[in-house]
Order: structure tokens, then sequence, then C-alpha cells
């Protein structure tokens, strides 16, 4: 009887599966263990120190400024409201490089495979200066060594209503007045008015052949539109214009030389990685498929839009992909030369004022991975769109 | 799998020990090493501040050199470890220093809620602003509208607001991570203003190209009282550091300074001198520390107006008044209690 069940529990550890299954289930009691042990031992620690623990912090006001909100922001707004602001900070300037990186890249791609013998070395140039060089020292350079040479506010250059000084490049500020409502009105009919003449253009094009410039159409729908209800509303907008006081200009928008100098930095430096990545897609196209749209009659513009580009699209996203995680990552060195982004409130001052060290890197790291994960999945997402769909 | 099992075990298992040497005197740890790890500043004349040679100097090194000489008798015995403003309290708490000396504000938040004690006042400073001349800027109720540049991480970027909100002026405040590259801003005109603790407004402007192109303004807008910082809850050590200093305030009450102070151990009849400098008894038994713990901080750092003459005194570059930082005795705030 014994003997029968030793032998059967033989044979259930020597099933390979189920064998794995038990190191699995070892393996999470341990990994749990370890981390409750760890979860433990840390709030025994701070208890033990007496360092405060808990997010009620962010309820109590901050009382530190913040150079850039893009939302209402005074001193006197709590930490939470800070964490806000750094957070649109952070976000803003990872989309506007993404942004910018991408139309970088893709031009200088495109410039690398040239057939003009200059185009082609300036644009090797670029990408072998600005690959090769860190990061941090190129935004110290837009910072410390490019913007700070412009003149003091006292001697801004001046163009019309424009005023460039080291301080900034500050412009008009509009400020809507009442009837803005139809201009808005406005706006929102002339998209839906584009979309669906681009809807009606691929229909006709599918069922007639004919061909309908629709974008520009669309782009002019957009701006005749709006300006006719602009026109109509009798131009509901004002303008606040800058102006010189006795330190800085004062009034009007300013798009300030920390904004500049990280937005810069992070586009040049990740748009010289993505032309490497756009080029080598573009050589991965068979030259066949050019020849073949040549021979079918295809200009050139076309045959890149509608044969070369989208087959090399399926190459170019996956690693496209990780130069828009590393931008959006990297943006946090703008706290080096002070754009108040989320490293630079949250891990900087806030901790700095508040001492729980804990909290405020676990909400950063929470938001960088929230922020890697959205760019990781709209991608993954288009690039599923992109993918050759084999019938 | 095993080994990665293992791993995990011997993870655990450092970090029991870690949660254990937490709670354990400091003073043990530092004796077993030979030397105190010092967090200090990352440069500031005067202060703390490396040469080419690596050797540190400042008020603040000496607040570290004279723990050292309390308990090894060898004020050398430092190990310096560069913090910048926002570094510096997470380097105390996770046991990274064993005592944190850089330009540091005692605030009612800092004592009570992050884990800290501060210990002992060595410099009594105060917020100012630091301007170009040609701005013809003379007091800081001028600086409406202003620009102004500050290092991250400081009781300066909350002071700096509150005085702006109280006066109901605007500026523009330009938040710079590190304090070099907040007076590079400044140096390059990206703020009309620098601001930051007196002290630190006249060593960063020996540090400026031109020094008498800039002006501190008169204001002091906030009370700094600077001194160093030891981990919450390790009585012992706190004692030492705090004494530390509070032996070199009344030694220069008592006129006992590195030049005399072999002389009058040898040749003084005072018990209360004889006591603290070791020829009678162990005062030094209570802090764990041996009878000579005072003589050598005196012989080897020197009494508190030596170490302020040495680093920030009137004939250094950094150029400081004594002024309130003089002895209770001579019109300044600077009062330890009796070691008795």
């Amino acid at each position: 009887m014994s003997d029968k069940n030793s032998s059967s529990i033989k044979n259930f550890l020597n099933d390979a599966g189920n064998r794995a299954l038990i190191f699995q289930v070892v393996l999470l009691a341990v990994v749990v263990f370890v981390g409750y042990y760890l979860f433990t031992n840390l709030q025994a620690n701070l208890a033990n120190q007496g360092i405060s623990t808990g997010f009620a912090f962010l309820n109590q006001p901050a009382g530190f400024p913040v150079l850039i909100h893009l939302i209402e922001y005074t001193e006197a707004n709590t930490y939470g409201r800070a964490f806000v602001v750094a957070l649109i900070n952070t976000v803003v300037i990872s989309l506007m490089g993404i942004a910018l990186a991408t139309i970088i890249g893709v031009v200088m791609g495109l410039a690398r495979l040239s057939n003009n013998w200059l185009v082609a070395r300036l644009a090797t140039v670029y990408v072998e200066t600005l690959r090769n060089i860190p990061l941090l020292l190129q935004m110290f350079f837009w910072y410390f060594a490019v913007l700070a040479t412009l003149p003091i506010p006292k001697n801004s250059i001046i163009f019309g209503d424009f005023f460039l000084n080291k301080r900034g490049i500050y412009s008009p500020n509009p400020i809507t007045q009442d009837g803005f409502g139809i201009v808005i009105a406005g706006f929102i009919l002339s998209i839906i008015a584009s979309i669906a003449l681009v809807v009606w253009a691929k229909k006709r094009q599918t069922r007639t052949g004919l061909w309908f410039p629709a974008y520009w159409a669309s782009f002019g729908t957009i701006i005749g539109i709006t300006f006719l209800a602009l026109v109509v509303s009798g131009f509901p907008i004002e303008f606040d214009l800058p102006q010189k006081s006795r330190f800085n200009v004062t009034g009007g928008m300013v798009l300030p030389p920390e904004f500049v100098a990280v937005l810069v930095a992070l586009s040049t430096y990740t748009g010289a990685f993505i032309a490497e990545i756009v080029r080598a897609g573009i050589l991965s196209v068979n030259w066949g498929q050019t020849e073949a749209a040549r021979s079918l009659g295809l200009k050139d513009s076309l045959t890149q839009r509608l044969i070369v580009l989208p087959q090399a699209l399926r190459v170019i996203i996956p690693p496209l992909t990780s130069q828009f995680l590393n931008l959006a990552k990297n943006s946090s060195l703008g706290a080096a030369i002070a754009y108040p982004e989320l490293v630079a409130v949250v891990m900087g001052t806030t901790l700095n004022q508040t001492g729980q060290a804990i909290e405020n890197i676990g909400l950063c790291m929470l938001v960088y991975g929230t922020l890697s994960l959205s760019i990781s999945m709209f991608m993954n997402w288009y690039n599923k769109k992109m993918s050759l769909i084999e019938r | 799998m095993k080994s990665n099992v293992g791993k995990l075990l011997s993870t655990a298992a450092i970090a029991a020990t870690i949660s254990t040497g937490a709670a354990a005197a400091t003073l043990d740890d530092v004796k077993a090493k030979g030397f105190i790890q010092c967090g200090v500043s990352q440069g500031v004349p005067g202060f703390s501040n490396a040469d080419v040679n690596g050797n540190w100097t400042g008020i603040d090194v000496d607040a570290c050199r004279a723990t050292a000489a309390a308990i090894f008798g060898d004020a050398q015995a430092v190990k310096f470890t560069p913090l910048s403003a926002k570094e510096r309290f997470t380097a105390l708490q996770s046991g990274e220093i064993d005592m944190l000396s850089r330009n540091t504000t005692w605030t009612y938040t800092r004592d009570t809620s992050l884990g800290l004690d501060f210990t002992a006042v060595n410099f009594y400073d105060g917020q100012g602003f630091m301007a170009r001349k040609d701005l013809g800027v003379e007091s800081a109720l001028d600086l409406d509208g202003a620009t102004v540049c500050t290092e991250q991480g400081t009781t300066t970027e909350l002071n700096m607001a509150d005085f702006f909100r109280k006066h109901k002026m605007n500026y523009v405040p330009v938040i710079v991570q590190k304090a070099d590259e907040a007076l590079a801003a400044y140096a390059s005109g990206r703020c009309d203003v620098f601001t930051t603790d007196k002290s630190g407004l006249a060593a960063h402007r020996s540090k400026l190209a031109d020094p008498s192109a800039h002006v501190i303004l008169a204001e002091t807008i906030s009370k700094e009282p600077l001194g160093p910082v030891v981990r919450h809850g390790d009585n012992q050590w706190k004692d030492i550091v705090t004494w530390a200093m509070f032996v070199q305030v009344n030694a220069e009450e008592m006129g006992i300074s590195s030049k005399n102070v072999a002389k009058i151990k040898s040749e003084s009849n005072d018990p209360g001198i004889r006591r603290l400098l070791g020829a009678e008894g162990n005062m030094g038994e209570s802090l764990g520390l041996g009878a000579d713990w005072a003589y050598n901080i005196i012989a080897e750092v020197g009494n508190y107006g030596e170490v302020f003459e040495r680093n920030v005194g009137p004939n250094t570059p950094v150029g400081l008044p004594r002024g309130i930082n003089n002895l209770w005795t001579e019109g300044g705030v600077m009062y330890a209690p009796p070691v008795r």
C-alpha cells in the first residue's frame, strides 16, 4: 500500500509539467514573502526614524513657484497641483519633441539617400555629430552657449510686436472676446466637412478611379470657413502686446529659453536616430518595387508615397517606438537646465520640502511607466494597422 | 531555478542585516569604519570647498573634522560626500552618510517630519539678494518684475515666494538643479537677481568673473540658522556632534585656542578647564569618548573664532564680518551651554 503511494508521488514528481508548476508556486511564494518582508521592513524603519509617510502631503500648500505652468498655478496651490503642472510640462515637451523629432528624422533620413552629394553629406554630418554627443551636454550647449548669447532685455531684438532676448521669445497674446464661440463653431464645422470630403473622395476613387486632391481641399475648407466665421463675428480677438519694463519684457506670450533648449536638444538628438531608422527602412524595400512603379508610369513622389513608404513603415515602426520612449524618458534631463518637468518639481523641490522620498519617487515611476506604456500601446496598435495584411 | 531562489534568500538576508544596522549606534559603526562619512556641499567657498588636491576646507568641513577629532583624536579621519541640496536629506536618511554638514537651515518641518535631528547652529544666516550693479537696484523692494535665479531644493525657494507674495510683487522664478549652474544662469544674464543665504551670496560672488560688478542688497528676508544634521533617534551620536560644536564656542569664550591649549592643559589650576581638557577625570565617558576629546577638538581644529576667521572672516576671499556670529559676550548670538 505504502509502496504504491510513494511510487505515485514519484510519478507525480517525474512529470516535467508538475515539477515546473511546483517550482513556480514556490518561487511565487518566495517573491511574495520577500516583497512583503521588504515592505513591512521599510515601514518599520520609516516609523523608527520618524519620517512621515503617505500621500497626505499632496493636499498641503506647496509654497514654491514654478516657471512654466500651462494651468493656473500659484504658490498657494497644493503639492498635488504642482505635480499636475509638472506632469503637463513633461507630457507637452514629450509630445512636441516626438512630433518634431519625427519630422526632422524623416527629412534627414530621406536627405541621406538623396542623389544630391551635398545634401546627403550634410545629413550624414548631422546624424553622426548629434548621435555621438551626450544629450545632457547638448542641452547645456543650447541653454548656456546658444540662447544665453542673445541680448539682454534692454537691447531686445524686435520684429514688429515680437521681442527676442535672453529671457525668451515674446509674442502678442491673443485674448478672445465675446462672440468667439462662432469662430469655434465654424472651426468644428469645417473639420466635420473636411472629414466628409475625404471619405467621399476615397469612395469615388474606389468606384470610378477618378482622383480628387482631398487633403488640399480639406485644408482650404478649414482655413476658409474659420476665416469666414472670424469675419462674420467681427474679429473677436484682442492682442496683449509685450512691452519693455524695468527688468524684463512683460505682457504677451513668452516662450522661455528653458523650454526652447530642451525641445531643440530632445528633437535634434532623437531626430538623428530616427533618420537612421528611416534610411534603413527605405533601403530595406526592394529596388524592384521602385522599378515596377516607374514602369507603371507613377511619378517619383507618388512612388515614394504609395509604394516605398508603406512598405518601409513596417520595418520603421518597431524601432521608432523605442526612440519615442527614449525621448519621453530623456525629457527628465530638462531638470538640469531649469525646465520644470516631473523630475525637477516632484523629485527635486517637492521631495526636498516634504522629505518623502518613497512616495515622490513612486509617483514619478508611475508616471513614466504609464507614459511609456501608453506610447508603446499606441505604436503597437499603429504597427498592427500598418502591417501587411495577407489575404 | 535553484540559484534564483538562493539569490532571493540572500537578498532577504542582506535586507535583514541592513534593517538591524539602521537602528544600531552610529558611533559604533563609525569606530568600526575608522572614519566619519560626512555629507557636504558641492562647493561653497568658506563653507565646504575642495582645492585642486582634493583637500576640503570650510566651516562645515570643520564641523566634521571636530567630530572626528573628538572620536579618533584625528581631525583627518573624515571622508566627504559632496551632495546637492536635493540629495542631502535622502543621503542622511538612508545611512549613506553619518552626518550632514552642508549649510542646511534648521526648520520646523525638517526637524519634525523628515527623520532628522538638528544639532547646533554653526552659522547664523539670512537670505538675501545679489544683483548686477548696473541695474541700479538699491533695495529688494525694487525687484517687482525681476527674474530670479536660485538653486533647487532649498528653503530659499519658499522664502523668495513668500517675500514676493507679501510685497505683492511679480517675479519670474528660474530654479536650477545645482548651485553652480544657477550661478552660471545668473552670470549669463538669464536672471536679474540671484538669491540664497547671504553667506552663500558672498561665497558665490567670489566665484564670479568680476565680483565688484555685483551688489548684495541690504535686506535680509529670512532667518537661516545653519548647522550639522544627524539621523533622528540616535541620541548619543547627536550629543557628540552637538557638543563638538559647543566645545569650540566655549573654548573661544574661555580664551582657549589651538595655540595655547597645550600650555593651558598643563598649567591651568581652574578645575573646570582641567576637567574639560581631560587633565582631571573623564568627561568624555558619558559620550562614549576618551578623556581628551575636547582637547583634541581645540588642538586640531581650533575654537569657533579661529574656525570663522580662517574660513569666512574678513581676511578671506569670502570676507564676511563676524556680525551676529560673534560670541554673546561680544554682542553676537553665539551662545553655548556650559560644559559642566
